[in-house]
Parts: structure tokens; sequence; C-alpha cells
């Protein structure tokens, strides 16, 4: 045990680093941590360039899948840019492309619009949750619903990612607003979501979030969605 | 950008995912100081202070020099979170000898914090803008001082109770810590 | 400093001396990432990288270093390598990542690897300093898989995501939401004290019997 006291005292800082007379001069000290820290930078940012592409690859192809998981049927699928309270297929020139919020547009194989896919969260039981859905801008359906990150939970709160009857409903095509009843209380309109018996709270913020993003969302959708030209609906890369 | 509002930042921060024992950041200090209310109290108070600085100098980094270069962010962060525990030292130290002293061994110890460097990774991870950051770490830092000051009173009762000899320390501590976290579950879903 | 054997060096880190368990060090990613035996398998390795290489890079840089810059240097090079991990982790192992989240980053901050570094690896030569850091990362590691394997069984009812009793059984999901890290932890402690105190009172009563 006598080594264990040499371990703990010496983890803290020295608190009064006071100028003391030494030998080593301020130019050694400075030189070592600028030598330190070049060294340190240039290995990270030469693991970095090998590891940016693998890493944007993932991400991508996580977001496709979730787009198509919500939008069945459609082939490819742009991003659309919110630019002046409109949506556009191209930002304006030298802006951070992470500051605007974006959409997706879905189309099928005939270049029709086949839906629309919005990706927002709100507070949920612990922390924000935040799901990926579709929706049909003509007849404002709801085409599907992705839970991409929750922290709900495990047991209760979970299930609006873990319960398959739960998720299916959000595929039903229901009408939008949704509206949240207890499992059985419907009075079997076509925009009832039955929320889960102990996850409450969860499964209404799953509802809210998609009714606070119609009504956000749908002016603007409304306004006109820019056409695309069929070979240029790349998918885009987004953090 | 996150669209989360102040208040469900703050409350979040403080009581929902409190930073002690929701998420296990700054537990070094809450098993170390947590014997007195008074001084549990004041560190607390200092880690606040703490927090607010490193919240405003994560996002003026962030937003003006790392934005190119996010992946330096975790070495870039570090070296912050020390050298302003050190200002934060000479500053109070040159400027208020008496709450120097008060303050005593707690400020260096903030350096090895993860409170205070989880402050700046979650506030970047989530993006908060500045105001959004500063709630974010005031709400923490209340939270903080709750879980400290709580600890500690529950401590100060049970001084004199007949625990068995094989619970006394910290494996005590640590079985309160996870009934006070439970006593914390209560407040989700308060958003 | 007490003279030690090169297999104490070893040894030492992961029973005797173990960093979460004995020295109470690391305590944060120990409770926040430990509700799964695969998080905390995930966790431990990114510590066990960083802590071997900060390690290895102190002891044959130590004559370099200066004193007064010692411990920003630590720092600094705890710093490269928990970036290092972290997306060496984020390219190839993106769901534990995922779950892991901001707990990869605070490794920079485990006490446990700059504590190694100012009181080991400072003062000793390469191969020592490798072989410290091995133990301790090992009793990291056992202590982690210890928990999680805890509070996996019990909160879930799985290990590894293998179900152990099957569907009858109901999960005691106190085990791996927050509270169940501080109570798993204080058990394990309070257990250990009970061998320790045991052990004590054997070798008194045979002390006894001797004289």
């Amino acid at each position: 045990m006598s080594d264990e006291s040499v371990t703990e005292e010496s983890i803290e800082p020295q608190a009064d680093s006071e100028p003391v007379a030494t030998e080593v001069s301020t130019f050694r000290l400075v030189a070592t941590l600028a030598v330190a820290g070049t060294l340190a930078g240039l290995l990270i940012v030469m693991m970095n360039q090998h590891t940016k592409p693998i890493i944007d690859k993932y991400k991508a192809e996580q977001l496709r899948k979730a787009v198509y998981e919500v939008l069945p049927g459609v082939d490819r699928y742009s991003t659309l840019y919110l630019v002046n309270e409109a949506l556009s297929l191209t930002l304006p020139e030298g802006v951070k492309e992470s500051e605007y919020k974006r959409i997706y547009a879905g189309y099928g194989g005939d270049g029709q619009l086949g839906g629309v896919a919005i990706s927002r969260g709100e507070s949920g039981f612990q922390d924000v949750v935040q799901i990926i859905f579709g929706f049909d801008p003509e007849t404002g359906k709801l085409l599907g619903m992705k839970v991409l990150d929750s922290k709900e939970t495990p047991g209760l709160g979970d299930k609006i990612f873990k319960d398959q009857s739960f998720v299916e409903q959000f595929f039903a095509r229901p009408d939008t607003p949704l509206l949240g009843v207890k499992p059985g209380a419907g009075k079997g309109l076509s925009n009832e979501i039955d929320t889960i018996t102990g996850a409450t709270i969860s499964s209404k913020v799953v509802i809210d979030i998609i009714n606070h993003g119609l009504e956000i969302w749908r002016p603007v959708i409304d306004k006109g969605i820019p056409s695309v030209p069929s070979e240029s609906a790349d998918v885009e890369v987004t953090p | 950008m996150s669209d989360q509002t102040l208040f469900s930042i703050f409350f979040s921060a403080m009581v929902v995912n409190n930073f002690t024992l929701a998420m296990f950041l700054g537990l070094c200090p809450f098993m170390g100081v947590s014997a007195r209310v008074e001084t549990a109290l004041r560190m607390g108070l200092a880690n606040i202070f703490v927090l607010v600085l490193t919240s405003l100098s994560a996002w003026f980094l962030n937003t003006f020099v790392l934005e190119p270069v996010p992946y330096l962010r975790i070495i870039s962060f570090i070296i912050v979170v020390a050298s302003l525990v050190q200002i934060v030292e000479m500053v109070v130290k040159k400027l208020s000898p008496v709450l120097f002293r008060q303050l005593g061994i707690f400020l260096p110890l903030m350096t090895t914090n993860c409170a205070i460097f989880g402050l700046a990774i979650f506030q970047t991870n989530r993006g908060y803008g500045l105001v959004q950051g500063l709630t974010f770490a005031v709400g923490a830092g209340l939270g903080l001082t709750l879980a400290l000051v709580l600890m500690a009173s529950i401590r100060e009762s049970i001084e004199f109770s007949d625990v068995p000899g094989l619970a006394q320390g910290t494996g005590l501590v640590l079985i309160i810590a996870g009934t006070l976290s439970m006593a914390f579950m209560g407040f989700a879903g308060l958003l | 400093m007490r003279k030690t054997t090169p297999s104490q060096d070893f040894v030492r880190g992961i029973w005797q001396e173990n960093p979460v368990l004995v020295q109470m060090l690391g305590l944060c990613p120990a409770l926040a990432v430990t509700n799964s035996v695969k998080n905390a398998l995930a966790m431990s390795a990114a510590t066990f990288f960083v802590i071997c290489c900060s390690s290895i890079l102190v002891s044959s840089c130590k004559r370099f270093i200066p004193s007064e810059v010692r411990i920003s240097s630590y720092i600094l090079v705890i710093a490269t390598f928990v970036t290092l991990a972290d997306m060496v982790l984020q390219a190839y192992a993106p769901v534990q990542h995922k779950e892991l989240g901001a707990f990869i980053a605070l490794i920079v901050v485990n006490c446990m690897i700059l504590g190694r570094q100012e009181a080991f690896s400072a003062k000793n030569n390469v191969y020592r300093s490798l072989l410290d850091a091995v133990g301790t990362g090992i009793g990291f590691t056992l202590a982690l898989v210890m928990m999680g394997g805890f509070r996996e069984i019990l909160g879930t009812g799985s290990f590894l995501e293998y179900s152990l009793f099957g569907p009858n059984f109901e999960p005691w999901v106190i085990m791996v939401l927050p509270a169940g890290g501080f109570l798993t932890l204080g058990f394990i402690l309070l257990a250990m004290g009970y061998v320790e105190e045991r052990k004590k009172e054997k070798e008194s009563q045979a002390a006894e019997v001797l004289s």
C-alpha cells in the first residue's frame, strides 16, 4: 500500500507553479509543447484522412436506408434545403451546409414525387427523441416513421421503436394531424394512433414530433418542391 | 443548430439528466468532498463558475476556430479546460485572496473533473448556440451543486449511525448515490 | 519508491490495486457505459489502447519532457490517442461508437490514465511501463466486464445479447438505468469488504492459535 499514496498524490497538478528558478529555459518549455502539439496534430490529420471517407460513407448509407424505409416505393431522393423560406436544391455560395434545415424528397421510378421525409427531434421522457418520418404532401397522409435516436427507458419507453405493432401504425397511411388514443379507446377515426401502455409520454412525443413537424414544414412544402432533373438525384452526405 | 427550448435545456441538465446522478460526470468531487455540506456547497459554486467559462470558451473555439477541423475538438477542448482552470486560479488569487483561500484545492482539482470537459463535448455534439450553451452550463452546475449538497447532508446525518464496518466508506456512498439517482428518476417526463 | 519486480508491475494493477475497484479511478466510464457487456468491452478496448500507447510514448520520451510542462504534455499525448481511438471506432465499429457516444471523448479525463503516466511511466523504462499499462488495462477491463455482466444479466435477462432465462423472466430494468450502476458498484465493494474482513478474522484467529 505504500506506493498507492504516491499514485494518488501525484495526479493532482501542481497548484502553485510559481516560476521558481530552474535551469530549463522558457524557450525549451514552449518548444517541447510546440513539437508535441505539431506531432499530435499531424498524426490526427493523417488518421482523419484515412477514416473520414469510411465514416461519411456509413453516415450517408444510414441516412439512405432511413429515407427509403419511411418512403416505401421510392427509388431515389434528393436533399432540399430551406433557403429564404423556400425549398432549394442548392445552397448559396460560401455558406455552411450544416446551418441549413433540410428535408428529403423521394421520387418513384417514373420520376413522380413519392413523398417527403423529415427528420426532427423533441424532448422525450429522458432526452431528445430523434425520428424521421415520410409523408405525402398531396394527400397529407403519413407514409412511415423510424426512430433514429432515443434514450427512452429500456423496457418501457423504448417500445416506441422495439414494439412493431406501435411502429406499424405509422405505416398504415393514417391521416394527419395524428391523434394519440389509449389502446382500445379509439373511435375508429383514420388519424388515430394507439399509444403504448406504460409509455404514454414517449409515444405521445413521437406523435407530437410528427404533428409539429408538419405544422412547420407544410407551408414551405406547399409553396412547391423544385423539380429535379432525373440524372442529378444523387445521395447527399449530411452530418 | 438545436431547436430545444432554453427551459427544456435547463431542467434537463439540472434534474432529469443530472450530470452526477444520471450521467456520472464529476464523480471525483462527488465522492471526495461530499462529507460536509459547507464544502460541498462551495465546490458546487466553484463548479458553476468554471462551467460557465468553459461553455463560453468552447463555443468561441468551436464557432470561430474549429469549424474546418472538427476532429481536433478533443485535443483543443482539453487544452482549453486545463489552461482555463489555471487562469481562473491566478485571477482569483490576485483579485480576491479571501475567495481563493475558500476555494482552496478545489480549483486545481477541476482539470481532471470530467463534468467540465463533458460539458464542452455535450454542448458541441448537441449543436447548442451561445445562449443555449450558457443555459446548459448553469443548469448542469446547479444540478451538480444540488447532488453534492444532498449527498453531503445525508452523509452528515448518518455520521453517527451504527453502520456495519464493511459498509463504511465508498460502498455506502455509492449505495446512497444509487438511491438518490432512483429518486431523481422521478423527474423524468417533466419536460 | 519501493522496488518492484516486472511481474509485480504487471499483476498489481489487475487485482491488488485495481484502478476501479480499489483506487476508485475512472469511475465515470465504469458506471456510465456498463449497461451491457458489449459496451463495457468496447470502452475497455478503447481505454486499453490509449493507456498502452500513452505509456510507451511517455516512458520513451521522458528525457525530453521538462518537468514543468509534463502534465500538459501527458494530457496532449493522451488526447491524441483518444482522438485516434475515437476515429477508428467511428469508422470500423459505428454501432458501438453511437452507443458509447461522448463517453469515448471522456477517456481523456479518465484520471486512471493520467495517474499511471505520472506515477509510473515518467519514472520507469519502456518495458516496465508497458507491463504496468497492460496490467492496469486488464484490471480496468475486468472491473468493467464484471459490472456489465451483472447489470446486463439482471437488467435484461441476457448475456452478450443471448437470452438466459427465457421469456418469463421479468428484467430488473433499474439495473441498466443509472441508479443500477451506483448500486452494482456499491454492492461489489460491499462484497469485497466482506471478503477482506473474513480474511483478516481468519488471520487473527490463526495468530491466536499459534501464540
